[in-house]
């Protein structure tokens, strides 16, 4: 009986080929991958903040944010931490490796909302990851969005992420933005002190005319949260990305369940409005 | 003149679906045919049905109907789930050159004696599993299985009538209503109308008024004996303004994360995924899908060691949210569908009603 005519297996995950790599900070890496199929890798295309699941034959699989943004094609880039035995061996991996992913899965990030209006993007350690898809797609449709203030901040100057490709940013004068880490050295030039010191550093904004985006570790979230209530900005435009354990992405396997939701299919974008009705959050 | 046949044998058709349709809803049956009729569907797929085995009533493949337990007054252990969703199988292989999938445990099967609860159940997982993108193993397992559903009686423990789910109209080829004197059978299906047009001699076409009264009076005498029910229509809200009730902290000291709960419960579809190499070599294997609980520990634990729901009081509200508030955003209805299993099951008498009642009441059980 031939059942993958009649229901295409959403579970069965597609070559891809790592294109480049290189250690962002210390158990840090960042890949490049593209689909083998060279059709599917062009034609693939996904939202900022929509993630996918990776495969290593043998080990498993687990959710990983995209990093790159569609508005460059071809290449899907992710950043990843070496935290459990998948990571472990997918740092094994080398240029040229093959991989296995399916997707892309999840929401992503609400763009229509955020047309036409000012974006205070703020990341935290790891959070970056997925944001740093959204900040490139909003630079590369510069022209649809308003001022835009992307805050980010890390434990400490080794452990601050993407640090030449972020600090080349401070160039343009289209994007503000503003870095920091918990615990300054000698070689850190930006502010010291938690993400949410940065706030002060805001011009005036029109808190009807702008979207809060916030990602980081689960403890940040509050914290941020308060400086964009504090700024009035309404509930549901404040947009968080959300992190769980996930077993399909597609809804089935009940892991990331929220409430009555699940972060695969429901998020991983919510607004902070979404999150009042599941109780348990972040 | 060709498309003037077409047209003709098109009319025709159309007529014979208005002469049969009504008349084939429901019919009679006398009950000695029935184990010739079960057999007969043997050409429809493998038999399945609940029998006893080792002491525990199971879904199971059955040799002969002789083996079936269609009295109706015992739910085997394990819902039926698990013809749909199994415990543990293989979704897909790999070696050096990819994944491919494994559908081998799709086979043409007949399910007979399923309660209308469990169709119920089953109902609920189609929400989940077959919202696209549906999910091919439990798709191909739903399209090949016949249900041939059997009336019941209340146990002790069902909450059937509250939950709403005592009585069915979709979800099964055919129905077995038992009125003791004969059999009522719904046709819920075209391969239920096939089911029965085989063997047609066996049917009544007439159900008369005197039949009418005998099943009216069944069904109210049946609603007579149920010993427990739940308010589901509060519920909802009770589980909403009971969020920070000291309640869940009570149940959450006494809960053992056994599981036990979420293994007999017909709606929890959760599941785990890991890959294990075959014992050969090291670039072929399977990837292995097993049943989870939500109740474990582990259950939201990320790379990293950060968990989402580290505290059973956290895990316990979770499970009765899906089952006594709502179960996915879409389909907006609590998961509970009154089997009554947890009320059995439960080694420390957690269950959908000492949990409603001391939500409702704000006071946890007298020990």
């Amino acid at each position: 009986m031939n059942i993958s005519k009649m229901h295409e297996n959403p579970y069965n995950p597609e070559p891809a080929r790592i294109v480049r790599h290189y250690d962002l900070i210390e158990d840090h890496r960042f890949f490049q991958i593209r689909h083998v199929d060279m059709n599917r890798a062009m034609s693939f295309t996904y939202n900022p903040g929509q993630f996918i699941m990776l495969s290593i034959p043998g080990v498993g699989e687990a959710p990983f944010s995209i990093s790159s943004t569609p508005s460059r094609p071809g290449i899907l880039e992710l950043g990843v931490r070496k935290v459990g035995t998948l990571t472990e061996s997918l740092f094994q991996k080398q240029d040229n490796d093959i991989i296995y992913i399916r997707g892309p899965y999840g929401n992503g990030y609400k763009i229509e909302q955020m047309e036409k209006k000012d974006l205070i993007i703020t990341a935290g350690g790891l959070g970056v990851i997925p944001l740093r898809s959204i900040l490139y797609y909003v630079l590369d449709n510069r022209d649809k969005f308003g001022r835009v203030f992307f805050l980010y901040g890390a434990g400490d100057s080794n452990q601050f992420l993407f640090r030449d490709e972020f600090f080349q940013l401070k160039a343009r004068n289209d994007l503000d933005c503003m870095y920091t880490v918990d615990k300054a050295d000698k070689t850190w030039t930006e502010s010291e002190g938690v993400v949410t010191k940065l706030f002060k550093n805001l011009p005036e904004i029109d808190p009807q005319n702008t979207i809060g985006l916030v990602t980081g570790p689960p403890v940040m979230y509050k914290f941020v949260i308060d400086e964009f209530l504090k700024l009035k900005i309404p509930k549901n435009m404040i947009q968080l990305s959300l992190e769980r354990r996930m077993k399909c992405g597609i809804g089935k396997c009940g892991h990331c369940a929220l409430d009555h939701l699940y972060t695969c299919i429901d998020g991983p974008v919510f607004t902070y409005w979404d999150t009042q009705h599941f109780r348990e959050l972040i | 003149m060709e498309k003037a046949l077409i047209e003709s044998s098109r009319n025709i058709a159309i007529h014979i679906a208005i002469l049969w349709v009504p008349n084939m809803r429901i019919l009679k049956m006398q009950p000695k045919f029935l184990d010739k009729f079960l057999e007969s569907l043997e050409k429809f797929g493998a038999l399945y049905g609940p029998v006893h085995r080792n002491g525990v009533m199971k879904y199971d493949r059955i040799e002969s109907v002789s083996e079936l337990d269609l009295s109706g007054h015992q739910l085997p252990m394990i819902p039926v789930k698990k013809l749909f969703n199994p415990k543990q199988f293989t979704m897909l292989h790999f070696n050096e050159k990819g994944f491919y999938p494994d559908y081998s445990m799709i086979e043409k099967r007949v399910i007979i004696g399923v309660h209308p609860c469990e169709i119920h159940g089953v109902l609920r997982l189609d929400e989940i599993f077959l919202n696209d993108p549906a999910d091919p193993y439990y798709a191909g397992l739903r399209d090949n299985s016949a249900i041939i559903g059997f009336s019941c009686w209340p146990t002790e423990s069902s909450l059937c009538k509250s939950a709403g789910t005592d009585i069915v109209d979709e979800g099964f080829d055919l129905f077995f209503m038992n009125l003791n004197e004969f059999y009522l059978v719904w046709v819920g299906s075209s391969r239920g109308y096939d089911m029965i047009h085989e063997r047609e001699e066996f049917f009544e076409q007439e159900v008369s008024h005197e039949d009418m009264r005998k099943y009216i009076e069944w069904r109210n005498k049946r609603n007579e004996v149920f010993k427990l029910e739940i308010d589901f229509g509060s519920m909802p809200d009770i589980m909403e303004l009971s969020h920070n009730s000291e309640v869940w902290d009570y149940f959450a000291e006494k809960c053992l994360s056994c599981g036990q709960c979420t293994m007999v419960c017909p709606t929890c579809n959760c599941y785990n995924v890991s890959d294990v190499f075959d014992v050969t070599n090291e670039t072929t294997g399977r990837r292995e899908r097993t049943w989870d609980s939500c109740m474990f520990v582990d259950y939201s634990l990320v790379a990293g060691g950060h968990n989402f729901r580290e505290s059973r009081a956290d895990r316990l509200k979770l499970w009765y949210t899906h089952k006594l508030k709502t179960f996915g955003s879409e389909y907006g209805r609590p998961g509970c569908i009154g089997c009554g299993r947890c009320v059995d099951t439960c080694p420390v008498d957690i269950n959908v009603v000492t949990v409603s009642q001391a939500l409702i009441s704000g006071e946890v059980p007298k020990e």
